[in-house]
């Protein structure tokens, strides 16, 4: 009789001590995990006037929250790339003298199709629309 | 003095009734440490921990001035090391302590390794210890963060995007790490946070652990200088703490000391360009020293083998590395009490020359 009343209240301090220790850490852990915050969603951004990028360059242009990179493969010619290194997530560059894109960060290049020539990063860089609006370059995502 | 009780007068005796610290006197009066011709290795344990009591200090001054947000971290840095008197020094010695305090706790870790200082009953010493310099690792990630220039901002992508890729959690826990999608502001706080509320208070405790422990087991003699005092009927032999041991450990600090006050007013520590989100990474990118055998591991691995991503497989290779080694003092013995020996020396030095080979080309290639 005795033993079976401590029992039960050995099962119920020992229960509410894991049941309070479980109340703490609950809103604890859900409170380290960030938000999402919405991400301003952006179709079309200007990439600059058309004789600001020679040809053979690239430049970084802002497109939302993230980086993309847009290349003057020739006089006419224009492409962009997402500039997310799909290995390791640094920015990539145009390197001039190879025509291609580098990533600096593990020596990974792409060819002007976005796909990987050599170097560690595992899939092709995310290619975006690259259009002559006037004198004008416009960067917008694939449909 | 003639033990405790003896003497009950005056201040001392007052002190003694309400405090009791002849026990800690009678403590340390027998508490020894062996002396052999690996002794010296016994000091960088304590070496370590100066240089952690060095960052708790400067940090804190640091922390009056820096500005844990995009927008000011780099130029607080900057008021710090151009405007604030002695400010340079005192970010300098901070950097400069950071590294020396990892590279002397390596040497502290292989020195147990060398001299099987990691046997029974030592085990949670061990871990702890591997605990310890973890922290010491993660203090070093999110301090390098901190001043929101180029080279930490692509740092720190890549290493939060390695977790990313771990099989299963790998989303969540970049996820965590960065405060977001991205690496931006809201990562820079929750490394603050990071670096100057969480590790501090886990490190502290777990010295506290690593310490207690030592001072229970006492320190282990290596077993070839324990077999050669015992084939001769005697005692291998061994010198007081205090105050011998104790007073060569403080011409030790001396010693880090100069060494660090040196390296930090004659190569003050760089500050670099500010953090911009949308550059692209530069050219020879690499992070500190300690995080370079991995980085180039990660250069050499092609994007896939076999029907693995290569990051994947290097984080698998890595993990599997660590697990082996954190788990040591329980593979160093086999069934019967015997001990590996050639086995443990081998992945000490394998280990070794890996860091150092792999830490050599990283840097120079
Ligand atoms: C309670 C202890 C600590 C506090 C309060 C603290 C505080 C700070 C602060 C405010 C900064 C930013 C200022 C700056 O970048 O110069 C910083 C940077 C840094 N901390 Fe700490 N810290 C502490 C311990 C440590 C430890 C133990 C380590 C290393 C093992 C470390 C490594 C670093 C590194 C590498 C930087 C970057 C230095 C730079 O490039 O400017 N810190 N710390
Ligand atoms: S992040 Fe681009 S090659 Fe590794």
């Amino acid at each position: 009789m005795i033993t079976e009343r401590r029992n039960l209240i050995r099962t119920l301090l020992g229960g509410g001590f894991v049941a309070s220790l479980a109340a703490f850490l609950y809103p604890v852990i859900r409170f380290m995990n960030p938000p999402s915050v919405s991400e301003a969603s952006v179709n079309e951004v200007p990439g600059g006037k058309i004789q600001d990028l020679k040809p053979n360059s690239g430049k970084i242009v802002k497109f939302g929250n993230r980086p993309v990179l847009l290349v003057r493969v020739s006089e006419t010619e224009w492409r962009a790339f997402s500039a997310v290194c799909t290995h390791l997530n640094c920015t990539v560059q145009y390197q001039e003298q190879r025509r291609q894109i580098w990533c600096a960060c593990h020596n990974g290049f792409y060819d002007l199709n976005g796909n990987v020539v050599s170097g560690p990063p595992p899939k092709a860089l995310d290619e975006y629309v690259a259009r002559v609006r006037g004198d004008e370059v416009v960067i917008s995502r694939r449909a | 003095m003639e033990g405790a009780k003896a003497n009950t007068g005056g201040l001392s005796g007052w002190l003694e009734e309400r405090l009791g610290l002849s026990a800690i006197r009678e403590f340390l009066a027998h508490k020894t440490v062996p002396v052999h011709s690996g002794t010296m290795w016994y000091y960088f344990g304590g070496i370590t921990l100066f240089l952690f009591v060095i960052q708790v200090l400067t940090g804190i001054l640091l922390l009056l001035y820096y500005r844990p947000t995009t927008t000011e971290a780099y130029e607080s840095v900057q008021f710090i090391v151009t405007r604030v008197q002695f400010g340079w020094l005192v970010r300098s010695i901070h950097s400069w302590s950071a590294n020396l305090m990892i590279f002397t706790a390596m040497v502290h870790m292989f020195s147990v390794v060398f001299l099987r200082s990691y046997r029974r009953p030592r085990e949670v010493t061990w871990l702890s210890g591997i605990a310890l310099l973890c922290l010491a690792l993660g203090f070093g990630f999110s301090g390098y963060l901190l001043p929101w220039n180029t080279i930490s901002y692509f740092a720190t992508k890549v290493g939060t995007d390695m977790a990313a890729s771990l099989p299963g959690i790998g989303p969540a826990l970049a996820r965590f790490l960065r405060g977001g999608e991205d690496v931006g502001g809201a990562t820079l706080t929750r490394f603050f946070g990071f670096h100057v509320a969480v590790l501090p208070g886990l490190t502290t405790v777990l010295l506290l652990v690593h310490l207690i422990l030592v001072q229970k087991q006492g320190i282990s003699s290596p077993p070839w200088v324990e077999r050669k005092f015992q084939a001769q009927g005697g005692k291998a032999p061994q010198m007081p703490f205090f105050p011998n041991f104790f007073l060569r450990e403080m011409m030790a600090w001396y010693a880090a000391l100069a060494v660090l006050g040196s390296l930090a007013a004659i190569f003050p520590w760089e500050l670099g360009e500010k953090a911009d989100p949308f550059a692209s990474a530069p050219a020879g990118i690499r992070p500190e020293w300690y995080f370079l055998a991995p980085f180039y591991t990660l250069k050499l691995i092609p994007s896939h083998v076999a029907f693995l991503e290569g990051e994947l497989l290097g984080l698998l290779g890595f993990g599997l590395l660590a697990v082996f080694w954190i788990l040591l003092p329980f593979w160093a013995t086999n069934r019967q009490g015997m001990e590996r020996t050639r086995l443990v020396t081998g992945a000490g030095v394998a280990l070794l020359a890996y860091l150092a080979t792999f830490s050599l080309l990283g840097y120079y290639k």
